[in-house]
C-alpha cells in the first residue's frame, strides 16, 4: 500500500546536521578562525558587507564561514539579520575627497596632485601561482612611505575648474531607499546607484562590459579609482553638531566619458560613478560604466535598444539574493501544477489524435 | 525566541504591511506596492506570504500551513516551524481548525468560512508579465484596463490547441475590474476563489500584496463558446476515493504503474477517517 511521504521534519533536521558536518570538513584540519576570515579573505569580506549593505567585518567573516564559502549565500545571511536592525538615522554624506587613500591612481593623467598611488593590488602581478605559499604564506614587510597629510583633491575637480566637465547639480534632498520604499520607475539616480551598489559584481560586471563592446558604447576614462577610508559623521539632535561614530573603507570610482554635446549643452565630458564598500575596484568600475549608460535620457543621447541603458532591465535583475532565490525556487515542489500541465496535454494530444483518426476514416471512404 | 519581535517582523514593518493589505482589500485584485523585506528565507519560498502572515498573526491564531496542499511537504513545515518558533502560535493541520492558512499552490477542499484568511505564497504577481515584461507598461495596462492582450493570448491557444492552454495560474477578474493572477493554483481551484474567507496574496520579491474581501466576484476570463472548466485527473483518489478532490498522480514502480491521490492531505486523511475507503486504501485506524 501506498503511504504518504511523511517525516519532512525530521528529513530537514538531518539535512542540517549533515550541513554542518560537511561545512565543517575534516576535523583533522584545524577549524577556521573568523579573524583568519576576516584578515585572509579580506576581498571575499568586502563583497559580502558590499551586495549585503553592511558594514562590518566581522559578521561578512562569519556569514562566509557559515555559507562554506558560497559568497551568494554569505551576502544572504548578511541581509536577512541587517533588515531586522533598527535605523536610527542616516549620516552625513561621507567626504571621499577627505578620504586617506591606500590606493589612488588615474588613468586621465600622467600625473596630478596627490600623485598615483600604486597600493596594494593585483594590477601588476604575474598570475603564475605561487608555489611556495602552499607551504608558508609568510611574507616580508612592505616598505612604508610617509602618509599624506593634506587631503588628495579629486581629479575630476580639475576638469571642473575649466568648466570641461559637467557639473553634479547639488541637492539636499534625502535620496531614497530601496529597503524602505517599494522600487518604482523611473527611479532617479540615487537609487540606482544604490541599487547598483548593491547588486551582484558579476551581473554588473556583464552590464558594464557589454557597453565597452558596443551595446551603447560611451568609452570612459577612469578618471580616478580611489580606496580608502573615510571617517562617518552622523549629526546627534540632542548635542546639535554632527561627531564621527566610525570609519569605513570605500571604493570609489569616478569616470570621464566622451559627449558631443547637445542642443542645449555644449561639447564637455560627462561622468559615470561608482562608490562601493571596501576594496571592490572591478565593482566599482563596472558599477560606474553601468551609471553612464543609464544616464542617456537626462543627457539627451539615442536609446539604442542596449540592456545596460535600460533601467527597469538593470534595475529588476541586478540583485543576486533575488535572482537566486527565484531561480532555485524551481526546485520545490511544483507537482501540482506539473499535474495540472500533465491532464492538458494528455487531453490536448488524445484531441490531436481524435481529430486525426476522423480525417483518415472520411479520407478512406472518399 | 526573545531575539525577534512577534512574528519575526518589527512593529513598523508590520503596520506598512496592514496598511498595504487593507488597501488591496479596499481595491480588490489591484497590486499594491509594499516594501518587502528580506527574510530568513530565499525569495521564492514565500517570503511574501510570511511577511503578510507575520502581519496578519495574533498571538490567539492557529495557523495551518500547507504546499501542494499537503501539511508534511518540506517548505511548509519549515514556515510552520518558522511561526512556531518566532510566534509561539498554535498549528493545526486541520483546516477547519485554523484561522489563518498560508498556501502554496492550493485552495483547500474543504469550504472556508468568514472567519478565516487565506495568505498565498505569489511568485509573479502581474498576470500580464510574460505578455509584457515591463512593470512601467502593464500598470499602465491595468490602469486602462487594457486586457485585450490577455485575450488575444487566450484566443491564440484556442486557435493554435483547439483549447485554452492555461492549467494553472489561469488569469480571473475580479468584481470586473481588474485582471488578476490567483497565484499557481490549478485552474480547478479558480472556482473557490469565491469564498467566505479573506484571500490575501503576498510577493515578496516582486514587492506586491494583493486581496479578495469574502464574497469578491472572481471570474475566471474565458469564451462564451469556449468556456472556462474546471478539470482534474478523472479518477476518484485510490485512498479516500474522493470523486470531487485535485489528485496528485504517483508512480509506483518501475513498469509506470501509477496511483492517484488526493493533494489535499487533511481532506483525504479527515474522509478516510469518516470511513471512505479507495480503492488502494485501508481503513484508518
Amino acid at each position: 500500500m501506498y503511504v504518504a511521504v511523511k517525516g519532512g521534519e525530521r528529513a530537514i533536521e538531518n539535512a542540517h546536521a549533515w550541513l554542518a558536518e560537511e561545512r565543517r570538513g575534516s576535523k583533522e584540519v584545524s577549524e577556521l578562525s573568523l579573524a583568519q576570515i576576516r584578515e585572509q579573505l579580506s576581498l571575499a569580506v568586502n563583497r559580502v558587507m558590499a551586495e549585503g549593505s553592511l558594514y562590518d567585518p566581522d559578521l561578512a567573516a562569519l556569514a562566509i564561514k557559515q555559507s562554506r564559502g558560497d559568497l551568494i549565500e554569505a551576502i544572504f545571511l548578511i541581509r536577512a539579520y541587517r533588515t531586522t536592525l533598527p535605523r536610527f538615522g542616516c549620516s552625513k554624506p561621507v567626504e571621499t575627497g577627505k578620504m586617506a587613500c591606500d590606493r589612488r591612481i588615474s588613468a586621465t593623467f600622467k600625473d596630478a596632485p596627490g600623485g598615483q598611488v600604486l597600493g596594494p593590488t593585483f594590477d601588476y602581478t604575474h598570475r603564475l601561482l605561487d608555489f611556495k605559499l602552499a607551504a608558508d604564506g609568510e611574507v616580508p614587510e612592505a616598505a612604508v612611505a610617509e602618509p599624506r597629510r593634506e587631503a588628495t583633491p579629486h581629479i575630476t575637480e580639475f576638469l571642473q575648474g575649466e568648466d570641461i566637465i559637467e557639473r553634479e547639480p547639488f541637492s539636499d534632498a534625502e535620496p531614497g531607499d530601496l529597503t524602505r520604499e517599494p522600487m518604482s520607475f523611473p527611479a532617479g539616480r540615487a537609487v540606482r546607484l544604490q541599487s547598483l551598489a548593491r547588486g551582484d559584481e558579476g551581473f554588473i560586471l556583464g552590464m558594464a562590459y557589454s557597453t565597452q563592446r558596443g551595446y551603447a558604447r560611451n568609452h570612459a576614462f577612469v578618471g580616478e579609482l580611489r580606496i580608502g577610508c573615510v571617517p562617518v559623521e552622523m549629526e546627534i539632535p540632542e548635542l546639535g553638531f554632527a561627531i564621527e561614530i566610525g570609519e569605513v573603507e570605500l571604493t570609489e570610482c569616478e569616470t570621464v566619458n566622451q559627449f558631443k554635446g547637445s542642443k542645449t549643452v555644449p561639447p564637455q565630458f560627462t561622468r559615470g560613478y561608482g562608490l562601493v564598500f571596501g576594496q571592490s575596484e572591478r565593482k566599482s568600475i563596472a558599477m560606474a560604466l553601468v551609471d553612464r549608460a543609464l544616464r542617456w535620457e537626462e543627457l539627451g543621447e539615442d536609446n539604442v535598444g542596449a540592456a545596460a541603458q535600460d533601467e527597469e532591465f538593470v534595475l529588476s535583475h541586478a540583485d543576486n539574493i533575488q535572482a537566486t532565490g527565484f531561480l532555485e525556487h524551481i526546485k520545490l515542489p511544483h507537482y501540482v501544477d506539473f499535474q495540472s500541465e500533465l491532464e492538458l496535454v494528455r487531453k490536448l494530444r488524445r484531441e490531436a489524435e481524435e481529430l486525426a483518426q476522423t480525417l483518415a476514416a472520411r479520407e478512406a471512404a472518399e | 525566541m526573545s531575539d525577534y519581535n512577534f512574528a519575526y517582523l518589527d512593529e513598523q514593518t508590520k503596520r506598512m504591511i496592514r496598511r498595504a493589505i487593507l488597501k488591496g482589500l479596499a481595491v480588490p485584485g489591484y497590486q499594491v506596492p509594499f516594501a518587502s523585506r528580506e527574510m530568513p528565507m530565499p525569495y521564492g519560498w514565500g517570503t511574501g506570504g510570511v511577511q503578510v502572515s507575520a502581519a496578519t498573526l495574533t498571538p490567539d491564531d492557529t495557523l495551518k500551513v500547507i504546499d501542494q496542499g499537503a501539511d508534511d511537504t518540506t517548505n511548509a513545515v519549515s514556515i510552520r516551524k518558522f511561526f512556531e518558533k518566532t510566534a509561539g502560535v498554535s498549528t493545526t493541520e486541520v483546516t477547519e481548525k485554523a484561522s489563518v492558512i498560508q498556501t502554496r499552490h492550493r485552495i483547500p477542499e474543504a469550504a472556508l468560512s468568514e472567519d478565516q484568511i487565506l495568505v498565498y505564497q505569489v511568485p509573479i504577481p502581474e498576470p500580464l508579465r510574460f505578455l509584457e515584461p515591463r512593470e512601467t507598461e502593464t500598470r499602465k495596462m491595468h490602469a486602462l484596463q487594457e486586457y485585450g492582450l490577455m485575450h488575444v493570448k487566450l484566443y491564440e491557444d484556442i486557435s493554435q490547441h483547439g483549447a485554452i492552454a492555461t492549467a494553472y495560474a489561469y488569469p480571473v477578474k475580479v468584481e470586473g475590474r481588474y485582471v488578476m493572477d490567483p497565484s499557481p493554483i490549478p485552474k480547478f481551484d479558480n472556482p473557490k476563489m469565491e469564498m467566505a474567507a479573506i484571500q490575501l496574496f503576498g510577493a515578496g520579491r516582486e514587492q506586491r500584496i494583493y486581496a479578495l474581501p469574502p464574497y469578491t466576484k472572481v471570474v475566471s476570463l474565458d469564451f462564451e463558446d469556449y468556456p472556462f472548466e474546471a478539470s482534474k485527473a478523472d479518477h476518484p483518489c485510490d485512498l479516500c476515493g474522493a470523486e470531487d478532490s485535485y489528485l496528485d498522480e504517483v508512480i509506483l514502480d518501475d513498469a509506470g504503474s501509477r496511483m492517484f491521490v488526493c493533494s489535499d492531505t487533511d481532506y483525504c486523511r479527515s474522509r478516510r477517517d469518516a470511513g471512505h475507503i479507495g480503492r488502494m486504501g485501508e481503513l484508518a485506524a
